[in-house]
């Protein structure tokens, strides 16, 4: 890109090789191309998808279809992705609220049993032909649509002290069972423990056990305080990771399936930093009731199972008293309502093998007050099997003019798990099963901790932009793009006349490329992303203005016209680039360092600077090179 | 049409100790202004809840502000946003109520005499939150200093890295210093307004020691002074249409953007400027003040023996 044509004297001055001209062509028909979906716009939709195990029958749909049609209801296309999402277009709004309570009514007959939602959504209007090829227009962000944004912070400091409470049990475990038993006093310390001895003999002998035992998740020393001797013991660096991710995932997931339950569209559920989440709502406006929602808790529950209940009576619904049917992957299994053991003293759970098999099972912790409970319960009742339950509550809604409603919550209990106890055992103990694989142990012990508590969340960031906030900030971006646009537009032509033209070809197609780019990548459009389109039209001419400089300079000293237009072109381009380098460098460190606002800008602003390289420099000096390079020998240049 | 058209010849460095005193002057004033008086921090610095609502008739601060009274919200802030009928409620952390419903409870509060209240906008940040911006913040302008600085040195000397970075340092405290006298809030938006003015001013700082650079090369016989002066004086007219289109653009957006980018529009207009007159004033004297000389630029060795080897 950076050649400098003058080296090239096989072709005529002011010439491109035909490649040049192919490759600038298929640039702008591919940018042409997926720009194209953000002229289509958006239809209002109705999505309906399927909670938990419930799926969507075609017969279902059909239903739906038929009780539209009698309302005079149709819709422009009915699709259906995978058996648990169907997507039906209307023409208006108001046809589009009519739809949402129709289906919901469909869908959910009662109030006791939601299992799905019926959401209103914006569904592409892009071409069929133009989807296929993957084209969509770029997705707009909270403050152009409306909707309600939070940030999460994950509260690590209780993630930590659970795990310095298994540690320290740990510890006493290994060191009680040293021969003889060693004797310490153990203290919470930063990411550890401290233990102090009271002679150097127990301190070396605690060390050795420990350092044998633990080595995989911790940082072990010897040291001396107040002249006792201790051992200083704190997580790895990949525990304290592994203690993060955990705790972030496992909040992901909660999140997840709560927003879910909210029945928002395109919801998004990021982490952000170390012990961050985001969560975004578009379209949602009852930060009140979003609140609620997402602050649920889940609990988890050890109970037995019933095997003296009646599995098919209960089917038929002769349940036993004080049980409850639930279903499993091995079938329907009758359940005791009695807690064993509650998820509060869950301490860890997380994926890994049989230490003899080396089969994949859930290892699961558990703190001293669950443990002396859980032995009780494993002693009496071996051969049997324990049930673990996931208590959650799911609010249920009504809709009602296009509003949806939160009328009450239902508890919802999923049996996770219910393996058969083949000993008694109690704080520590794994789960193991025929089907098994290293990929669901994974989910079942995320599942199993997001009843746990293991690392609570709170809201620390909160912003509601209302939907008519949205509107406006759209129309004013678009209003201040296009008179700076047109302002820079006009001043260019007036300035540079001919070679003013060709800039502005140039700079239309910049815009254009950014558009196709952000498209692409599936980036999101903010207002500070306007703003940063808006400053790259500014910046983008700053290519051209230097060439088109130079070439003028040229002029004045009397280099004929063909000459000064390819020097002007060659000499400019390392100032381009450089120029160029250096902000880019700006926008990366913006895009690294920043957040929401800033991160938007920073990515519109960068991918300004490449395609600005490329149409300022390619395309200007291609369209300059079609008029008046090939041969022909201007003898004046209209700049 | 142009508005330079002749090749320019002045004489900018002779004015340089001027311009050194007065960005002096500025840089010192806005460096107390700094530390005396402070930042007009937005709400995503401060943490604390903001609530912006619309109304159907003018809006009645003082009766909004008693309502505020009425339900014990301390420290609040209550001033019209971009219209009459448009509200803009900022608190500090309220110690009895707790933050994520504060929004709620104002809402309720300003309801209760009958008046229709649209909610527009509503934000809570949390203090920690706002804290760890700042730090980041101050972050991203140092590391985005050093890289361009690095980036500088090594495309061409570090005399003009120096110079280059003095410019922006230059533009910065100026810009931070025009938010603090001016008492104009400081958001994220400006954070990043600042960045991209990094950006801008040395993209015009590059392009005039790329001429430098050059006519070091070309003007052997001339003394550092009339290099310098030289290549300001061809890149002038380029400076000067280059600042004229952004600054057209940044206008529209000032004046048609809306509330929420305003102050980011402010902060690039100022920004602009400064970029621009540092560029001629301070990048390239600074760089001149280093004892820069045409010995800095010259190419290796090994390079002029490769082009005597093509000559054979």
């Amino acid at each position: 890109m950076f050649t400098d044509q003058s080296n090239q004297r096989l072709l005529p001055i002011n010439t491109y090789p035909k490649w040049k001209y192919v490759l600038i062509l298929f640039v702008i028909a591919i940018s042409l191309l997926y720009a194209a979906p953000n002229i289509y716009g958006e239809d209002p939709a109705v999505q309906l998808s399927a909670l938990r195990d419930a799926s969507i029958s075609e017969q279902q749909v059909n239903e739906i279809e038929a009780a539209w049609k009698e309302e005079g209801l149709t819709p422009q296309s009915v699709e259906r992705e995978g058996d648990k999402l169907v997507i039906a277009r209307f023409q208006s709004n108001e046809t589009q609220l009519q739809a949402q309570e129709i289906a919901n009514k469909i869908l959910n007959p009662t109030l006791d049993e939601q299992d799905y939602v019926v959401a209103l959504n914006l569904a592409p209007a892009t071409p069929d032909w133009l989807a296929s090829l993957g084209g969509k227009p770029m997705k707009l962000g909270l403050d152009l649509r409306g909707g309600i944004h939070f940030l999460m912070q994950v509260d690590m400091e209780q993630a930590m002290a659970r795990q310095q409470e298994q540690l320290r049990r740990d510890f006493i475990e290994t060191l009680t069972a040293e021969k003889p038993s060693i004797r310490g006093r153990v203290e919470t310390i930063d990411n550890g423990l401290l233990i102090s001895f009271r002679s150097q003999e127990d301190a070396e002998r605690a060390y050795t056990a420990l350092y044998q035992n633990y080595i995989d998740r911790i940082d072990i020393n010897l040291a001396e305080q107040n002249n006792r001797p201790v051992v200083r013991a704190t997580f790895n660096q990949t525990k304290l990771q592994a203690i993060q991710d955990n705790a972030i995932d496992q909040n992901r997931l909660i999140l997840s399936n709560r927003v879910n339950s909210l029945g928002v569209a395109e919801p998004l559920i990021q982490r952000q930093g170390s012990d961050r989440i985001v969560v975004q709502l578009p379209g949602v406006q009852d930060s009140a009731l979003a609140k609620r929602i997402l602050g649920a808790t889940a609990t988890l529950e050890f109970r037995l199972v019933n095997h003296e209940a009646d599995v098919v009576a209960a089917q038929q619904g002769r349940v036993p008293a004080g049980s409850k049917l639930f279903e499993s992957d091995r079938g329907p299994l009758v359940v005791y309502d009695e807690v064993q053991v509650s998820g509060d003293h869950l301490t860890d759970a997380f994926a890994s093998f049989h230490p003899q098999n080396n089969q994949p099972i859930v290892s699961v912790r558990l703190d001293g007050e669950g443990g002396a409970r859980m032995l009780r319960t494993t002693t009496a009742n071996r051969g049997n099997s324990l049930a673990m339950i996931l208590k959650e509550s799911v609010p249920v809604f009504e809709i009602k003019d296009g509003k949806r409603e939160l009328v009450k919550s239902n508890v919802v209990e999923t049996l996770v798990s219910a393996p058969r106890i083949n000993g008694a055992f109690s704080t520590d103990f794994f789960i193991e099963g025929p089907d098994f694989t290293p990929a669901n142990t994974k989910d079942l012990a995320t599942q199993l901790r997001s009843g746990a508590l293991i690392a609570p969340t709170f809201i620390v960031e909160e912003r509601t932009i209302g939907a008519s906030l949205g509107a406006e900030n759209i129309e004013k971006g678009i209003m201040s793009v296009i008179i700076g646009f047109s302002a820079v537009v006009l001043f260019m032509l007036l300035y540079y006349k001919a070679f003013g033209l060709v800039a502005n070809i140039a700079l239309m197609l910049n815009v254009v490329t950014i558009v196709a780019v952000m498209s692409i990548l599936g980036a999101t459009l903010t207002l500070p992303g306007i703003a940063g389109i808006v400053l790259t039209v500014g910046m983008a001419v700053d290519a051209n203005v230097i060439i088109f400089e130079r070439i003028r300079e040229e002029l004045r000293h009397g280099t004929i016209p063909a000459q000064a237009i390819d020097k002007g072109y060659s000499q400019a381009l390392s100032t381009i680039a450089d120029a160029n380098i250096t902000t880019a460098i700006a926008a990366i460190i913006l895009y690294a360092v920043g957040t929401g606002a800033v991160k938007g800008f920073a990515i519109t602003l960068f991918i300004g600077i490449l395609t600005s390289m490329f149409t300022a420099i390619l395309v200007s000096r291609g369209i300059v090179n079609l008029t008046c390079g090939h041969g022909k020998k201007p003898s004046k240049v209209w700049i | 049409m142009s508005f330079l058209n002749e090749d320019t010849n002045y004489d900018f460095l002779k004015i340089r100790k001027f311009a050194f005193a007065l960005s002096a002057i500025l840089i010192i004033a806005s460096i107390v202004s700094f530390f005396t008086k402070g930042l007009n921090y937005g709400l995503d610095f401060t943490g604390g809840t903001l609530v912006e609502v619309g109304y159907e008739q003018d809006a009645d601060l003082p009766n909004i502000r008693q309502q505020l009274d009425d339900i014990k919200i301390n420290g609040a802030v209550v001033q019209n946003f971009g219209s009459a009928k448009v509200v803009q409620i900022r608190m500090p952390q309220q110690d009895h109520i707790e933050n994520a419903k504060v929004s709620d409870v104002v809402l309720a509060a300003l309801a209760s005499d009958g008046s229709k209240v649209i909610k527009r906008d509503q934000s809570f940040v949390g203090p920690v939150v706002g804290e760890e911006l700042k730090e980041q913040g101050g972050l991203a302008m140092i590391v985005a200093l050093i890289c361009i600085m690095i980036y500088v040195a090594l495309r061409f000397e570090w005399k003009f890295s120096v110079g280059s970075v003095a410019a922006l340092a230059h533009d910065v405290i100026i810009v931070v210093g025009f938010f603090s006298i001016t008492s104009v809030e400081f958001d994220l938006t400006v954070l990043a307004a600042l960045l991209a003015v990094i950006g801008y001013s040395l993209n015009d700082t590059i392009v005039v020691f790329d001429r430098i650079r050059e006519n070091f090369l070309l003007m052997r016989k001339a003394t550092p002074e009339e290099v310098i002066n030289n290549s300001i004086n061809l890149t002038l007219s380029r400076t000067v249409m280059t600042s004229l289109t952004t600054m057209l653009v940044l206008l529209a957006l000032f004046f048609f953007g809306g509330q929420t980018i305003h102050s980011f529009a402010e902060a690039l207009i100022v920004g602009v400027l400064i970029g621009t007159y540092s560029s001629v004033f301070i990048a390239s004297p600074t760089t001149l003040a280093l004892g820069v000389s045409k010995e800095d630029l010259m190419p290796p060795e090994v390079e002029k023996e490769g082009e005597e080897f093509d000559a054979l």
